[in-house]
């Protein structure tokens, strides 16, 4: 193990504990368990293929490190089903919450992360898709949820690609620029289209889904029943991303040019991303409509962009799994902060200066190849 | 195989070819030379459709492929191998060379995969490295294996031995002549004009967008105005 391996370890240990500092001031008996969670996380990035900073992972032969990861995945899974137990309703609500912003982060990973092409205005996707289920289910009660669910992505999925055959055509900055317009004027016409979307008042009395006579109305519930679309979208993502579409992304990410004198359809594969991001966002927001209640123009703001970038970039800009730990890091940890709130912002703000120092690829690095533990083992090393 | 009629290109307002005419036949190696700025990898550009020509026309085995976006292209045979390298320096070895080989039918992908790493045995003994930790020469194999990937009929080299250890350009040279036994057309641009005109048949001299000479190899290899101008005379 060298220095710099040693270095890079205690970095992502230190990084989640400094994050989670107000959390464990109170609680200092969780430091263990945190640490345990942390080990989990970065086990389950190398196990989905992602990740290969890790001293640890590197110095492992194949057997022990499958085995390793199996464990890591089953111990996260099963603690993460079996939380509902042992918390208060209002701690599933916040962590449902942060379940829905990690299928956000998970989305805007697509575009951001693998294809390179930097989005603000992402919420706005979120908003149609909360809205889309609003006015189906509550509003004019159209249909119920589970036809309005892939209704949402579609809508979503619809301005995604409105948007991005102009939109797509501009490079870097001036896109991100068209894309932050984008997510304003969805709030704009959200606020002002009073027949539709209830106006600023938004739309109440949206209902719980139900499967037949069962409706998911208890929080455990609704819980559980995020946590398998996350683990659904998840899957799909990163099958997604370490496939030939995976690939052709990053290669566009890596050399626009390259890429397409190699004869990708750089224009088609960029819409494809947006617009699959666009998808899994609507989603979210159908999600969020039902979980809530009640939706507003007022969920959908500038900030919530921003938030959304920041866990993608947080867990590591290409990650699947560190778009997950993102997400749950950035909205689990201020929920203990109120105490603070006065502060929240400025802790916020000096986390993500420390980050961009210390750790500039986020916390468990961008998308990296496993490919070379195999060959450690075949060098017998 | 391949004729350019006349080609013009554009950089805004700046005229970067004005009516290059040349032609490529069935196994040849073909040479374009020249100073910096003279149009030769514009040239290239326009052929492979990343730069779209403002007038003449191009045409590859009897069809007109001027207009056609770059995919298309690639899909007819013609691989463009650009300057300075541009492997994607995060994917592993292997995946370069799977992105290279996309156009391809899954079926043919593998077995077209070893040929061309039997062609390059150095990349197969780093199949799993990230492509940005070769060397530079490394880089240059694992560009050209690259563009082979799509079993092109024509194969462009843009200065494939820029920035290379003398060793390094001998061996891509070999690399460019080997190419040729296996039945490949090849263009290419150098400004090593000298190494460049050894192992080609035919050359063409580029000067501000223009063609003003060309012929047989070695007739332009001993012309004096080649001489003076590129060679070092």
């Amino acid at each position: 193990m060298n220095g710099r391996n040693l270095r890079n370890d205690l970095f992502y240990y230190l990084g989640i504990l400094l994050i989670c500092a107000p959390f464990l001031k109170m609680h200092t008996v969780y430091v263990p368990l945190v640490l345990l969670v942390a080990w989990g996380v970065r086990s389950c990035a190398a196990f989905a293929g992602e990740s290969r900073t890790f001293s640890d992972i590197r110095l492992k032969t194949v057997n022990t490190l499958v085995a390793h990861q199996t464990l890591a995945v089953g111990v996260i899974l099963s603690a993460a089903l079996l939380l509902p137990f042992a918390s208060s309703n209002y701690l599933i609500d916040v962590l449902t919450s942060a379940i829905l912003y990690a299928i956000l982060a998970t989305a805007l990973n697509i575009t951001v992360g693998l294809t390179g092409v930097l989005v603000l205005g992402f919420i706005g996707f979120y908003g149609v898709g909360a809205y889309t289920t609003g006015i189906l289910t509550a509003k004019f009660a159209l249909c119920g949820f589970w036809i309005a669910l892939p209704l949402s992505g579609l809508a979503a999925m619809l301005c995604g690609v409105l948007l991005g055959i102009p939109a797509l055509r501009l490079k870097g900055d001036y896109l991100a620029v068209v894309t932050l317009g984008f997510g304003e004027i969805i709030r704009i016409f959200l606020t002002n289209l009073n027949g539709l979307t209830g106006g600023p008042n938004g739309i109440l009395g949206i209902k719980r889904p139900s499967f037949g006579l069962f409706t998911l109305d208890h929080p455990r519930d609704f819980y559980w029943f995020s946590l398998a679309m996350l683990a659904l979208i998840v899957l799909i993502v990163s099958r997604l991303a370490n496939s030939r579409y995976g690939r052709s992304w990053v290669a566009i990410r890596e050399n626009e040019m390259a890429a397409g004198a190699l004869g990708i359809n750089v224009f088609r594969k960029h819409l494809l991303s947006f617009s699959l991001s666009a998808f899994f966002g609507g989603i979210a927001g159908s999600l969020f409509a039902v979980k809530q209640g009640f939706i507003s123009p007022d969920s959908f703001t500038f900030y919530e962009s921003v938030l959304v970038l920041c866990m993608v970039v947080l867990g590591g800009i290409g990650n699947v799994i560190g778009s997950v730990t993102g997400a749950l890091l950035l909205i689990v940890v201020p929920e203990f902060l109120r105490e603070f709130s006065l502060y929240r912002m400025l802790v916020f703000g000096a986390v993500m200066i420390a980050f961009m120092v210390f750790r500039p690829n986020g916390l468990l690095g961008s998308r990296m190849i496993t490919q070379e533990i195999q060959d450690r083992e075949d060098d017998g090393q | 195989m391949l004729r350019l009629t006349d080609i013009q290109l554009l950089y805004g307002p700046i005229e970067a070819l004005r009516g290059v005419s040349l032609e490529v036949a069935e196994g040849e190696i073909v040479t374009l030379i020249g100073a910096n700025g003279a149009g030769k990898s514009s040239t290239l550009k326009a052929i492979s459709g990343i730069h779209a020509v403002v007038g003449g026309s191009i045409e590859f085995r009897g069809q007109r492929i001027d207009g056609l976006p770059p995919h298309e292209i690639v899909g007819r045979g013609i691989s463009h191998c650009p300057e300075g390298r541009r492997i994607f320096a995060d994917l592993s070895v292997r995946e370069n060379l799977l992105m290279g080989g996309y156009l391809l039918p899954k079926s043919e992908t593998a077995q077209q995969l070893e040929q061309v790493l039997a062609m390059f045995p150095r990349l197969s003994e780093r199949i799993s490295q990230a492509g940005g930790t070769l060397s530079g020469g490394e880089q240059q194999m694992l560009a050209i294996a690259r563009a082979l990937m799509c079993k092109p009929a024509l194969l462009m080299l843009d200065e494939p031995s820029l920035g290379l250890a003398p060793i390094m350009v001998a061996k891509i040279f070999e690399t460019i002549l080997s190419l040729r036994q296996h039945g490949l057309t090849v263009l290419l641009v150098e400004q090593n004009a000298g190494a460049a005109l050894e192992i080609s048949d035919r050359g063409y001299v580029l000067e501000v967008g223009s063609v003003t000479l060309s012929g047989d190899s070695r007739a332009l290899r001993s012309d004096p105005r080649v001489v003076q101008a590129y060679l070092g005379g």
